[in-house]
C-alpha cells in the first residue's frame, strides 16, 4: 500500500449532542425600528418554540464541520474514478469567480439593466456550449442531468405534438442510466428496452425492428455507459429520422468528446450536458449540478422560457414571449452559480486546453484498461473512450464481488469506481479516471488493483471484511432500511462513540 | 494546460505502452467524417488573472452595492462568514454522492443533521436530503400526493409563487394531472369559497404556500382539516425558510415542499438553491429523492448510509418515485451550518428582526399608499398599491442605489399598480424611509 497510511481521526457526535441552553454562535445588530415579538405580531400564527434546534458556539461549529469533513474523500484527496461521474479537478478560480459580490448577491428579479454582467456570463457560456455540442439553441435552466433529460424529452414531445402525434414510446438501451427510463415516465412515455450487441453497442437490427410510428425517440448515452463510442451513430440517427423519431443524447460522457467531435454533427437532435461532470463544477457531496439542454433549430420554439437574447439596443435581456414553449422547468434561470464556474473552466482551457483535456481523459482510461486487462475480465473488447468497464467474473469464483473489491480499494487510498453498473455487465467495475490524474497516481491505482486481485486469490476474507483502515467498518445497510432512523431525536441517542 | 498533470514525456510513454502512435489513434472509433478538424470557437486560453478580470467586470456590469426590497421567493439575508469558510474545504465540495459510506461519513452525517433540523423546524417526521429547489419541490409533492391517494386532480392556490405554479404545469402536463387554481380573498389568504368549488372527489392534494407569495400566513390548520375531510392531502410550500423561526410550523400538513435558500445561500441570480420535501413517517416510501439513515458498522458503532433507495431511479428505473439523481447536497450543507449558527434562540430572534422591519415598513408605507391584505398576519413581505405604475417609483429609487419592490402586474393584473416589498434583518430604517419618501 504505497499511497495510504493511517492518521488520527477525531470522534465527533451529532451537533445536537453538543447543544446546551444559552450557548450562541450568532449576534444580530441592534434594531433600528421598534421591536416586535412573534406572539404579538402573529397571534395564533406564532410559533411557541424551536424544539430541539441546537445551541452551540462558533468554535464548536467550526470544529464540528471540520472534523466530520475529514471523514470524507474528495477529488482533492485523491483519484476518484467513479465511472460516469467525471470526478475531475474543481479549479479554485471557479469558486473565486462565483463568489464575486455582484454575481453572488444578484437578485433574480433585479432589473435587467442591472443584470447585464450575469446575462453576459449566461450568453457567453451558451455560445461556447453551442459550438462544443454543434447544436443551434440552448437553455441553461435545468438544475441537473436528470432535469435536463426531462426538458429534452418534453421538447421532443412538444415537437411531435406540433406535427400531430406525440407518439407513445421512448426506446432506451439496456445499458442506460436509471434516470433515462424514470424521465421518460414523467414525460408520459412508455419505456421500451433496446438490447446491446456483442460489441456493447446498440444492436442496429433490433433498432430497425423496434422503430415505428409509435416511437418518439431514442435516449442514447454516447459514449455509452461501457465507455464505448456508438460507431454506428449516424445509422442510428438515420433509422430514427426515417420514421419521424428523434435522437436524444445523454451527455453524461461528454468528457470523451469535447473538441474532438460534436453530437450535432453526428445526428443528435437534442442533448443535455452535465456542467458538474464535463465542465468541472464541483459535485458538492451530491450536488448542485447543472444540466443545460442544447437542441437543433426545429426544437428551439419549444425551449423553456425565458431565454437570454440580445436586444435591439445591444443590451441583453430575457425573452419570455415563447408561446410554443414547454413551460418552465425551474424557477428563474437555472443554477447560475454553476454557469459562472463552467465558464471560468472554459476560459481557463480555451480551445487547445479543452481538446487536450479530452485527449488526456481518453488516454488515462485506455492506460488503465491496458494495465488491468487480464487481471480483471474485460467483457467487451471494443475500444474504450474515457472510461473502461471490467467484470468481477474472475473474482466471483472466490466468492468476491465488485462491491467487495471496491471496499478494499479504500484501504489503498482510493475512492472506488462505480459498482455494479451498467447492469448488462456481470458485477461491473466502471472506472473513469478523468484527465486529472498524473501517470504516478494512475500507476498507484493499477498497483492497488493488481494487489487486490492477488489478495482475492490468497486471502478472500481480507477482501470480504474490508475496509480495514477507515474509522468505521462496513455499515449495515439492511438494518438502515429495515428500521429506518432518518432523524435525530432526543430519546434515540445512538450507540455511544 | 495548468490543470493537466502530465508532461509531454508522460504522454509519449503512455502512448507507447498502448502501442499507438498518436493520441488520435485512440479516437479512431469516432467515424472520420464526424471528427472535428478545427479549433472550437471558444475564447482563447486565459490566465487566472484574466479570468478574474472578466468576472469582476461582469460583477460591475451587474451593478453591485444596491440596497434591495426584492423578495418574491429569493431572500437577502446575512450569510455568516463561517459558512463559506467551512464549505470551501475540498472534503465538502469535491466529494460526490455518498455511495461509499465508509469514506463519506462527513457528508452523510451533515445530511442526517439537515434532515433532523428540517423536521424540527417544519413539524414533519421525515425530510429528504434535498430537491433542486422550492419550485421543483412543488410538482414532486403533487406527484407524491397522486401516488398516495390514487387520485389525480391537483388544486393549487394562486398565491403560490407564480413560477412554482408554472413549473408544476410543466411537470404535470403529460401525466394526466389536471390542475385547478384557486384565487385569494380580501385578506390575501386562499379564497375558501372558491376552494370548496374547486375540490372534487378526485382531488389528490390542495397546495398552498405559507407565508404565501404576498407574505400572508395561511391558516394551515383549518386548510388541513378541510383537505382531510375531502380525502385530499394538504401540501404546504415554504419559500421563505426564515419564517419558521417565528411562524407556527405547518404540523397539520401532510407534505411540506420548501426552499432553503434563506438559510445562508447566496441569491446568486436565482441558483443554486436547495429544495426539500418533508412529510409524515407513514408516507416515506412514496417520497422522492435521497434519504440518509442511521445504522451501525460491524462493531456496533453508529454510522450513516443512504437508505430506502428502492424508491429511486437507479433501482426502480421507470417505476421510481422521481427521476432525480444529483440533488443540492452542498447547498443543504450550507443551510445546515446556517441553522446551527443561529440555532434555537437565534432563528427566533432573526425572524423577529424580519417581523419588526416589515411591520415598521408596512406602517410607514400605509401612511402614503394602500397596503393590501392587512387583515391576516404576514411575515416579511407586503403588497403596496399605488396610483402610479410602480416602475416609475422604482426608477426614482434606483438613483439612490435602492431596488424597489417587485411589480406584480405581470403575474396579478387584477391587483393593478401593486408591488411586493420585502424587508429582512438587512433592511435599514433609513432605506425604508427613503423608499416611503419616493412614493
Amino acid at each position: 500500500m504505497k499511497k495510504a497510511t493511517t492518521h488520527i481521526s477525531q470522534n465527533e457526535g451529532l451537533i445536537f449532542e453538543k447543544s446546551s441552553p444559552g450557548k450562541r454562535g450568532y449576534k444580530l445588530p441592534p434594531l433600528d425600528v421598534p421591536a416586535v415579538t412573534a406572539a404579538k405580531a402573529l397571534g395564533n400564527a406564532a410559533r411557541a418554540d424551536l424544539g430541539n434546534m441546537p445551541e452551540v458556539s462558533e468554535i464548536e461549529i467550526i470544529r464540528h464541520f471540520t472534523r466530520i469533513s475529514t471523514w470524507n474523500y474528495g477529488v482533492d484527496t485523491g483519484m476518484y474514478p467513479l465511472g460516469s461521474c467525471t470526478m475531475k479537478y474543481n479549479a479554485r478560480v471557479n469558486e473565486a469567480a462565483a463568489r464575486i459580490e455582484g454575481l453572488a448577491n444578484a437578485h433574480p428579479y433585479q432589473p435587467e439593466r442591472l443584470s447585464q454582467g450575469a446575462l453576459r456570463v449566461m450568453k457567453t457560456l451558451a455560445d461556447c456550449l453551442l459550438d462544443i455540442t454543434g447544436q443551434d439553441a440552448i437553455t441553461l435552466q435545468p438544475a441537473a442531468g436528470a432535469h435536463g433529460e426531462m426538458t429534452g424529452i418534453l421538447l421532443i414531445r412538444a415537437y411531435l405534438q406540433s406535427k400531430g402525434n406525440p407518439r407513445k414510446k421512448i426506446l432506451i438501451p439496456d445499458s442506460a442510466h436509471g434516470t433515462n427510463p424514470a424521465t421518460a415516465a414523467i414525460c408520459g412515455y412508455a419505456v421500451e428496452n433496446l438490447k446491446s450487441n456483442a460489441g456493447g453497442m446498440v444492436d442496429v437490427p433490433s433498432l430497425v425492428a423496434q422503430m415505428n410510428e409509435d416511437v418518439a425517440g431514442l435516449m442514447l448515452t454516447n459514449p455509452n455507459t461501457l465507455g464505448i463510442f456508438e460507431q454506428e451513430i449516424h445509422k442510428i440517427a438515420d433509422i430514427l429520422h426515417a420514421k419521424g423519431g428523434l435522437l436524444y443524447m445523454d451527455g453524461a460522457n461528454m468528457n470523451a468528446l469535447v473538441g474532438k467531435t460534436r453530437p450535432g454533427d453526428f445526428g443528435v437532435d437534442v442533448m443535455h450536458l452535465n456542467l458538474h461532470k464535463t465542465f468541472s463544477t464541483p459535485h458538492g457531496g451530491g450536488g448542485p449540478g447543472s444540466g443545460p439542454v442544447a437542441c437543433k433549430k426545429h426544437l428551439e420554439p419549444f425551449l423553456p422560457a425565458p431565454l437570454v437574447v440580445e436586444k435591439k439596443d445591444g443590451t441583453l435581456g430575457f425573452d419570455y414571449d415563447r408561446p410554443r414553449s414547454i413551460g418552465r422547468v425551474r424557477a428563474w434561470y437555472g443554477n447560475f452559480g454553476m454557469h459562472v464556474r463552467a465558464l471560468a473552466y472554459i476560459l481557463a482551457n480555451g480551445p487547445d486546453g479543452l481538446r487536450m483535456t479530452t485527449e488526456d481523459a481518453v488516454l488515462n482510461a485506455n492506460y488503465i484498461r491496458k494495465q488491468l486487462e487480464g487481471v480483471y475480465e474485460l467483457p467487451y473488447s471494443t475500444p474504450s473512450m474515457h472510461e473502461v468497464v471490467f467484470s468481477d467474473r474472475k473474482q466471483t469464483a472466490k466468492g468476491l464481488k465488485t462491491g467487495d473489491i471496491a471496499k478494499r480499494l479504500i484501504d489503498y487510498g482510493f475512492h472506488p469506481y462505480t459498482v455494479s453498473f451498467p447492469l448488462i455487465v456481470h458485477g461491473a467495475l466502471m472506472i473513469e479516471p478523468t484527465e486529472s490524474e498524473s501517470k504516478e497516481e494512475l500507476d498507484l491505482f493499477v498497483d492497488a488493483m493488481r494487489d487486490i486481485a492477488r489478495e482475492c486469490e490468497k486471502d478472500p476474507d481480507l477482501i470480504l471484511s474490508a475496509p480495514h483502515t477507515t474509522r468505521l467498518s462496513r455499515l449495515d445497510e439492511v438494518q438502515a432500511a429495515r428500521k429506518p432512523i432518518l432523524r435525530w431525536k432526543p430519546t434515540s441517542k445512538g450507540a455511544a462513540e | 494546460m495548468r490543470y493537466l498533470p502530465k508532461s509531454p514525456a508522460d504522454r509519449e510513454q503512455m502512448l507507447a505502452e498502448l502501442g499507438v502512435r498518436t493520441i488520435d489513434d485512440l479516437f479512431a472509433p469516432i467515424p472520420a467524417e464526424y471528427r472535428l478538424k478545427r479549433d472550437l470557437n471558444v475564447p482563447r486560453q486565459m490566465a487566472e488573472s484574466e479570468i478574474l478580470d472578466f468576472f469582476q467586470q461582469s460583477s460591475r456590469d451587474n451593478a453591485a452595492g444596491y440596497a434591495t426590497f426584492l423578495g418574491a421567493g429569493a431572500y437577502s439575508h446575512y450569510r455568516p462568514v463561517v459558512i463559506d469558510s467551512l464549505i470551501s474545504r475540498g472534503e465538502w465540495f469535491t466529494a460526490y454522492t455518498p455511495y461509499q459510506a465508509e469514506i463519506a461519513q462527513g457528508t452523510l452525517q451533515a445530511i442526517f443533521e439537515f434532515q433532523s433540523m428540517i423536521c424540527e423546524l417544519t413539524g414533519m417526521e421525515v425530510a429528504n436530503a434535498s430537491m433542486y429547489d422550492g419550485s421543483t419541490a412543488v410538482p414532486e409533492a403533487a406527484m407524491m400526493s397522486v401516488r398516495l391517494t390514487g387520485r389525480s386532480h391537483v388544486v393549487i392556490a394562486r398565491s403560490v409563487h407564480p413560477e412554482y405554479r408554472e413549473v408544476l404545469r410543466t411537470y404535470a402536463q403529460h401525466q394526466g394531472l389536471p390542475i385547478s387554481e384557486v384565487g385569494f380573498g380580501e385578506n390575501g389568504r386562499i379564497d375558501i369559497a372558491a376552494l370548496d368549488k374547486a375540490v372534487t372527489g378526485q382531488t389528490a392534494c390542495i397546495m398552498v404556500q405559507s407565508p404565501n407569495f404576498f407574505g400572508t400566513i395561511e391558516d394551515v390548520a383549518a386548510l388541513a382539516d378541510y383537505a382531510h375531510k375531502k380525502g385530499a392531502l394538504l401540501v404546504v410550500s415554504i419559500a421563505e425558510a426564515v419564517s419558521l423561526g417565528a411562524v407556527r410550523p405547518p404540523v397539520e400538513a401532510d407534505i411540506v415542499a420548501m426552499e432553503a435558500q434563506s438559510f445562508g445561500v447566496p441569491l446568486g441570480f436565482g441558483g443554486p438553491y436547495a429544495g426539500v420535501i418533508a412529510t409524515k413517517d407513514k408516507f416515506v416510501r412514496q417520497m422522492p429523492g435521497r434519504l440518509v439513515g442511521q445504522t451501525v458498522d460491524r462493531h456496533g458503532r453508529r454510522g450513516f448510509v443512504l437508505t430506502l433507495s428502492t424508491r429511486e431511479q437507479h433501482i426502480r428505473r421507470e417505476k421510481a418515485t422521481s427521476n432525480i439523481c444529483t440533488n443540492q447536497a452542498l447547498v443543504a450543507t450550507m443551510a445546515t451550518i446556517f441553522m446551527t449558527i443561529y440555532g434555537r434562540e437565534g432563528l427566533k430572534e432573526l425572524a423577529e428582526h424580519n417581523l419588526a422591519k416589515t411591520a415598521y415598513a408596512a406602517a410607514e408605507f400605509g401612511k402614503k399608499a394602500k397596503v393590501l391584505f392587512s387583515d391576516a398576519p404576514r411575515f416579511n413581505e407586503f403588497v403596496v398599491q399605488t396610483t402610479a405604475d410602480p416602475h416609475q417609483m422604482n426608477d426614482r429609487l434606483l438613483a439612490q442605489k435602492i431596488i424597489g419592490g417587485f411589480p406584480l402586474k405581470k403575474f396579478y393584473p387584477e391587483l393593478g399598480n401593486a408591488s411586493l416589498w420585502c424587508c429582512t434583518e438587512l433592511t435599514k430604517k433609513e432605506t425604508i424611509d427613503a423608499a416611503v419618501k419616493a412614493l
